[in-house]
């Protein structure tokens, strides 16, 4: 009866205590969440397809056709990097800026329509895969998307509404941090624009470096914005160009779609592929290398500091860093286009080959910074968020290396585009590197956003944080290793080629699986039924803010309409 | 130090990124460990410059490592300066190979270019052993230019080893690149073969 009792209503959970920010923050983590069990799934389905027609495989024949796996392959990164990264992301940041700044959250009705929007963006190009079978790969290279001798014209016109949602909710989401970011009320209220903009690009870390050299004093002692709103004001700046560049190539494709229903089909060679590819990976690659590791530096800052209760060592270098990361996120792109042989030499090696590789610079020293400033503090108790910040840099430590290594000539020629690609690089950045980065996040901000919601079992949280480790790396190894043996990343296998490694990589991302269905257990039971839907409904409490006693929304405030 | 072929580079790989991935869990294991320690002590002190200069020494000399030691590094960017003893050049079209030779044989050592157009979607070349490991591949990308010809895509390859290689595209473009049940139908299996070599590889 009282297990029954904890399921309905948790530990100690009350949905009805909670304000509109906290509530708005939570809404998209418990979608994002939701999505990221789909995406598990998926993933777990592509995986024992690779693995191939063998006894005790319980896949049904229709999940090996090419339609039906494509289909799943489409909307797997959609799902798992807008549907669950994004939303996770972008309720955090929704918290901590107004936490962080010390103000009122700018709109809350904006932060619902974000969340909502992105949720049925989301949605929708999964359904377009799902009912359509829509398949051109998140990579949207020209002209497959609008080749409708292979996809069906519904399917990709609801596909590119879905994904022009996700880009529009990301736009609401930006404009809602950046005005709360330049809301002129409360600890803002004497700051100028071009300060708080200086602060923001971490100019006045780098002035400070400057003046240190020279023997000059600081150019500021107390930067305008805290360290952690500097990145979430850096990678927000890529973001908005990521947006722009994906709606943009969406409208291009859906005018392309309009014209072919209503039977006057444009030409598709008016638009040079390789034109597109640089257009279209130039935004894409912002969100891995400007967002990411934007986002992800700026976590491990904060985290480092709100574990430690300590400032965080070489502040100013990490300010001017993420300056420099706006001007390295911008310029590498090439990397991804080293097998393009109508690619210019020179972009190759100056975009794909050199500037990539201040990457490792970057991160190695965002790295150096967290690292230093744990160790200065020490000793710490193994809390679940060290446990997890100590998985992120793990992550990160594997896959920033993994990257760089393809980013070279003469390895991208046997390793583009293969499995050592999209495991040993993109699922561990993701999976072990980002995600514990945001479980870490998650389990600090907890207490914050739920009222001090008991958590039902630190067993399970353990249990969870093994799992998704071991699961996370292995997987990512094993895939990296079947792509050193010639697995593409965008083939179909159906006969286990690349078998026994396809075996481990399924059996570790069974863990993975089963890592999230322990979290989502340990979460509802420590919430309860009741209160997760009750996250859903209206707040009684309509404060924007958290812990501050002074409450005005930025966008009723006199002072900011000025 | 120089790799005669890709199987050479990916197994040189795989134990180099094995050992870094080990160390790397390592350190941050022994750190965490560490970190709950009143008493534990540095082994070594990382000075920050010295951090700094192993990242752009490592960045850096990833590359000048590549291009000393992967022949086909030099090749690919001085391609049109470099007279192949033997050029194929062939179109896709509608995940078809068009005009595409049976089977080619290539003496060991011989420099040759692949040429391929593609007349609708995004492809790729991709050469492979019998065991499935990559020899190389390249994008195909489609498109013409002013006059109507069609864009090239081409890339110089030196065999010095004995093999029988399939070929298939790298790219995704669509599901009809495969059969129902599954089957890659733009596999040519043992389109290149490569003779002369010692067993060892080189010429003869």
């Amino acid at each position: 009866m009282s297990y029954i009792n904890t399921l309905i209503n948790g530990t100690n959970f009350d949905h009805k205590g909670l304000n509109a920010l906290q509530k708005v923050t939570l809404r998209p983590v418990v979608m994002a969440f939701l999505f990221y069990g789909l995406v598990a799934l998926e993933g777990m389905i592509m995986r024992m397809v690779e693995v191939g027609h063998v006894p005790l495989n319980p896949l049904p024949e229709q999940f090996f056709h090419p339609e039906h796996f494509f289909s799943i392959m489409t909307v797997h990164p959609i799902v798992g990097i807008f549907g669950s990264t994004y939303q996770l992301v972008f309720g955090a940041f929704t918290f901590l800026v107004p936490y962080l700044t010390k103000k009122p959250l700018y709109s809350v009705k904006l932060a619902n329509w974000t969340w909502i929007l992105i949720t049925l963006g989301t949605a929708l190009a999964w359904i377009a895969a799902f009912v359509w079978q829509y398949a051109p790969l998140y990579t949207l290279y020209w002209p497959l998307p609008a080749d409708t001798h292979q996809f069906n014209v519904i399917g990709g016109i609801v596909f590119i509404l879905g994904v022009a949602l996700i880009m529009v909710g990301t736009l609401g989401f930006i404009y809602n941090i950046y005005a709360t970011i330049f809301a002129r009320v409360g600890i803002h209220k004497n700051k100028t624009t071009k300060e708080l903009l200086i602060s923001g690009f971490g100019i006045d870390g780098f002035l400070n470096l400057i003046n240190k050299l020279r023997g000059k004093q600081p150019y500021t002692k107390e930067p305008a914005l805290a360290l952690p709103v500097v990145a979430i004001f850096r990678g927000t700046v890529d973001t908005f160009l990521d947006a722009l560049v994906i709606l943009g190539a969406g409208i291009l494709i859906l005018v392309y779609l309009v014209f072919d229903a209503s039977g006057h089909a444009l030409d598709v060679t008016a638009i040079d592929a390789l034109l597109y590819k640089n257009f279209f990976w130039w935004g894409l690659d912002l969100v891995a290398d400007g967002l990411v590791l934007i986002y992800v530096a700026g976590s491990w800052y904060l985290l480092a500091t709100l574990i430690t209760g300590q400032k965080l060592f070489m502040e100013n270098v990490a300010r001017a860093a993420l300056m420099l990361e706006l001007l390295v996120s911008w310029m590498v792109w090439s990397h991804h286009l080293l097998g393009d042989q109508g690619q210019p030499e020179m972009m190759k090696l100056i975009s794909g080959e050199m500037v990539t590789a201040f990457e490792l610079l970057t991160q190695g020293l965002a790295l150096f910074i967290t690292l230093v400033t744990l160790w200065k503090a020490r000793p710490l108790k193994m809390t679940m968020e060290l446990k997890y910040l100590l998985g992120g840099l793990v992550g990160f430590g594997l896959a920033v290396p993994a990257a760089i290594i393809q980013a070279d000539m003469g390895m991208n020629r046997v390793l583009h585009n293969t499995q050592w690609i999209i495991g040993a690089h993109v699922h561990i950045a993701l999976i072990v590197g980002l995600y514990m980065t945001l479980y870490s996040a998650l389990y600090v901000l907890w207490p914050l956003v739920t009222n001090n919601t008991k958590l039902y079992s630190h067993k399970l949280a353990n249990t969870h944080f093994w799992l998704h480790l071991i699961g996370g790396i292995g997987m990512g190894a094993f895939m990296g290793m079947a792509g050193l043996d010639g697995m593409l990343r965008r083939h179909l296998y159906v006969d286990g080629q690349f078998n026994p490694d396809m075996i481990f990589a399924a059996i570790f991302g069974t863990m993975l699986l089963v890592a999230w269905a322990v979290f989502l257990y340990n979460i509802i039971m420590s919430v309860g039924i009741k209160g997760l839907i009750g996250i859903f409904l209206p707040a009684k409490d309509a404060t924007a803010s958290y812990g501050i006693e002074e409450e005005l929304e930025p966008a009723d405030d006199p002072a900011f309409a000025q | 130090m120089t790799f005669t072929n890709s199987a050479e580079l990916l197994s040189f790989h795989w134990v180099a990124y094995s050992i870094y991935a080990a160390m790397i869990i390592s350190v941050v294991a022994w750190f965490g460990y560490n970190l709950t320690k009143k008493d534990a002590k540095s082994v070594f002190r990382i000075p920050f410059y010295w951090y700094m200069a192993f990242l752009v020494a490592g960045g850096v000399g990833h590359h000048i490592f590549t291009y000393n030691t992967i022949p086909w590094v030099s090749q690919d960017i001085d391609r049109h300066n470099i007279k192949p003893d033997a050029k194929y050049e062939f179109e896709i079209k509608n995940h078809k190979w068009l005009g595409l030779p049976k089977q080619i044989v290539i003496q060991c050592g011989q420099t040759v270019e692949f040429d391929v157009h593609s007349r609708d979607l995004v492809y790729g070349f991709g050469l492979f052993r019998q065991d499935g490991s990559m020899v190389m591949q390249m994008q195909v990308n489609p498109g013409t230019d002013v006059n109507g010809i069609l864009d090239s895509n081409d890339i110089l390859w030196t065999f010095n080893h004995n093999g029988v290689f399939d070929l298939t595209s790298t790219e995704y473009s669509g599901p009809r690149q495969y059969s129902e049940d599954g089957k890659d139908l733009m596999l040519v299996k043992d389109f290149v073969k490569v003779v002369g070599c010692k067993d060892n590889g080189g010429i003869q």
